[in-house]
């Protein structure tokens, strides 16, 4: 059985059990209510907006689809730490970061309904969209941070990758040059357990992902990712370290993938249902909500207004996504160069010739 | 736009990289310092341009290409990289979303394979999947080709493989004159540049270059040598044999015209088309292998677009379809002069 944390001799930060109630000394900012009621929200709407977008898919609306389901806590908590001329390089499962910096509901649907106009994001224009090859934005990253470096400007990179992607070069390559160069830069583990079928135990003999830092000189930290007091907390600390230029943090955030890899898997071939029924209880949304209700912050009457008022905002998005007006066949052409080359004049022709054929 | 616009176009071109102004600054030098004064005149006036690779910092790279700038231009324009050629790859792609042009550069490029992830998914696309929001304006270089004794992995032409690769464009120089204005506008060119070093020529001979600062363009080829008989089209290292078979063939009485296609990507098919249309013949010549060279897109395109220019079937004389050898048996993969010139002959007695 794999559980979402299993026992290790390296330290996990956490702070609240799984019924919200504290386990640690909680942060100052813990005794009033903003910064929480933010996140809970930014979480459930992750949610929301993730259930919606399935449906899309199962009904042919969208295509392809990975799920966070289960791991909204890390994107939120990273995409809220970020100041906004900060940059985040994300990879294909953070949609709640994405959301969490700006990016609208109508280009998270357009993205993963195929259309390119999804990464044109109209807030946060310097961050990246999502990498759907495995661990090469953790480079791309690097070198945002380099240039932040190179004109000595205070800001900080945040860039995320799964489990899986701590197997690749990419990822040694970054953490090694994050080291060297002491980059800006907060690395992200979500570490849901499962690369598709390939769970943890057999992607890597370290005892955990945060011991992975060790090699490259740089600090290694592992946290509750369903806990968002203690991400709160790791990621602010990491970001405070990149802004005052002393380097670069791997932060290892254990969750546990909920759902399939995507739309397209079925994680039924090579795992129990009983697992996975076993790690709904550490769920970081559920455990946020305890916490809310038990300082007496979140009511029943709260909550469902808030999803009725998010049901609203996903359902108008959606509306928007399905009546969008379609690119022109030649827009495939047309955002390949700065000018577009003489010599593919006549491809272009072609395909307005042609016109649709939607 | 019709053709002859185009040809027209292409020419004025031409006619105005001849015609510019010069500031006296002209000096006898190599390619390999060409490349030199291009990226330090480019650090000189752009604070936006940076240099990184392997070995480039107190070392000068392996080729001295990169020789004193760190020197001048400080650690933080001229890093020192670990030996990661991927992570070159992403870190160069990375600055340049953020404004900067970096030049990377690759030690040979038979190290550059396990920056293609890289090169292909995400700089060559990273204009085109964020509707332009983000760019790329980055140069890779890397020294390629073979003929100086190096070992295994050092002696690679595979251009085609970034030419293949649309949103990219790649570019060969063939003189100190041209490594010096195509890399000045390889580093300002707003799209990522595959700019592949003919280290072969790098000091092959010395040329009076005018260290004005003034680019050439990178959607034009360059007409070298004018003739009537035959064309012939190279570039790289083997514009050397190819101008040397030129000069053999005018004292046999054929007038060969050189093109140096320079940019293999875009290709300017216009000025080898114009040039076919008085030529009627056509050789083409590369170090790569054969199946599937630029040589035969190159062959396509005139069958596509100038079939009727042609007297004579086209040739191709290139490296043979196999690994490059071990130095010791190199020069017998290289075109030679006389396989030029034979082709050429070749291709004037069909017609």
């Amino acid at each position: 059985m794999t559980l979402y944390a299993p026992p290790s001799k390296h330290q996990l930060v956490r702070m609240i059990d799984n019924d919200g109630m504290p386990i640690a000394d909680l942060p100052e900012s813990a005794t009033t209510p903003d910064k929480w009621l933010r996140y809970y929200k930014q979480m459930v709407l992750s949610r929301m907006l993730d259930q919606k977008i399935i449906a899309l898919q199962r009904t042919g609306q969208l295509g392809t689809y990975p799920s966070c389901l289960g791991q909204e806590a890390i994107g939120t908590v990273m995409g809220m730490s970020l100041k906004q001329e900060d940059v985040l390089v994300p990879y294909y499962r953070d949609q709640a970061a994405q959301l969490a910096r700006g990016v609208s509901i109508e280009e998270l649907l357009l993205y993963w309904g195929g259309d390119e106009r999804g990464c044109d994001f109209k807030q946060c224009r310097e961050d990246f969209p999502v990498a759907v090859p495995i661990a090469t934005q953790i480079t791309h990253a690097a070198g945002v941070a380099s240039a932040f470096k190179v004109r000595k400007q205070s800001k900080a990179v945040i860039t995320s990758c799964g489990d899986g992607a701590t197997s690749r070069g990419d990822f040694y390559e970054s953490l090694n040059l994050a080291g060297v160069w002491q980059l800006p830069l907060v690395i992200i583990v979500n570490n849901n357990q499962w690369a598709i079928s390939v769970p943890i135990e057999i992607q890597t003999a370290a005892e955990t992902i945060a011991h992975k830092a060790q090699a490259a000189g740089i600090e290694g930290i592992r946290v509750d990712g369903n806990d968002a007091l203690a991400l709160d907390t790791t990621i602010a600390s990491a970001l405070e370290k990149a802004y005052a230029g002393k380097g670069a943090t791997l932060i290892e955030a254990v969750s546990y993938r909920l759902t399939d890899h995507t739309t397209a898997d079925d994680a039924s071939r090579y795992r129990s249902h009983s697992d996975v029924k076993a790690n709904w209880q550490y769920e970081p949304i559920k455990r946020l909500r305890q916490f809310l209700l038990h300082q007496q912050w979140w009511n029943e009457t709260k909550e469902k207004a808030l999803v009725e008022q998010f049901k609203l905002e996903i359902d108008a998005a959606v509306e928007i996504y399905l009546n969008y007006p379609k690119q022109s066949p030649e827009a495939m052409i047309d955002y390949l160069y700065s000018e577009l080359p003489v010599e593919l004049y006549d491809q272009r022709n072609q395909l307005i010739q042609r016109g649709g054929a939607s | 736009m019709n053709p002859t616009q185009i040809y027209n176009s292409n020419q004025l071109k031409i006619n105005e990289a001849a015609n510019t102004p010069k500031i006296d600054d002209i000096q006898t030098i190599t390619l390999v310092e060409a490349v030199n004064h291009a990226l330090t005149h480019a650090l000189e006036s752009d604070p936006d341009v940076v240099v990184l690779g392997e070995d480039v910092g107190a070392n000068g790279g392996v080729f001295r290409a990169t020789d004193r700038l760190q020197e001048k231009f400080g650690i933080r324009r001229v890093m020192d990289t670990p030996l990661a050629e991927a992570l070159i790859a992403g870190v160069a792609i990375g600055m340049s979303t953020q404004g900067l042009k970096p030049v990377a550069e690759f030690q040979f490029l038979g190290f550059i394979y396990a920056a293609m992830e890289h090169i292909i998914s995400h700089a060559a696309r990273m204009r085109h999947r964020t509707r332009g929001r983000l760019t790329c304006p980055l140069v890779f270089r890397a020294p390629f080709g073979g003929g100086i004794h190096a070992p295994e992995h050092h002696s690679e032409s595979t251009e085609a493989l970034f030419a293949h690769i649309p949103g990219l464009k790649v570019v060969i120089p063939s003189s100190p004159t041209r490594a010096y204005g195509l890399l000045l506008s390889a580093i300002q060119s707003p799209d990522p540049v595959v700019f592949l070093e003919p280290k072969r020529i790098y000091r092959a001979t010395k040329q009076p270059v005018n260290l004005n600062g003034k680019p050439l363009p990178l959607d034009t080829c360059f007409t070298l040598r004018e003739g009537t008989d035959v064309t012939l089209v190279s570039w790289g290292a083997m514009i050397m044999e190819t101008q040397q078979a030129a000069a053999e063939l005018e004292q046999q009485g054929i007038s060969a015209e050189v093109i140096d296609v320079a940019s293999i990507k875009p290709l300017d098919m216009n000025t080898i088309l114009y040039s076919l249309e008085k030529t009627g013949r056509c050789v083409i010549i590369h170090e790569a292998a054969k199946t599937c060279g630029v040589g035969a897109e190159i062959s396509a395109r005139i069958a596509e677009q100038g079939l009727m220019s042609l007297l004579a079937p086209i040739k191709r004389v290139t490296g043979f379809d196999t690994i490059m050898p071990y130095y010791k048996n190199e020069m017998h993969y290289l075109p030679r002069v006389e396989d030029i010139v034979n082709a050429a002959k070749e291709t004037m007695q069909y017609s």
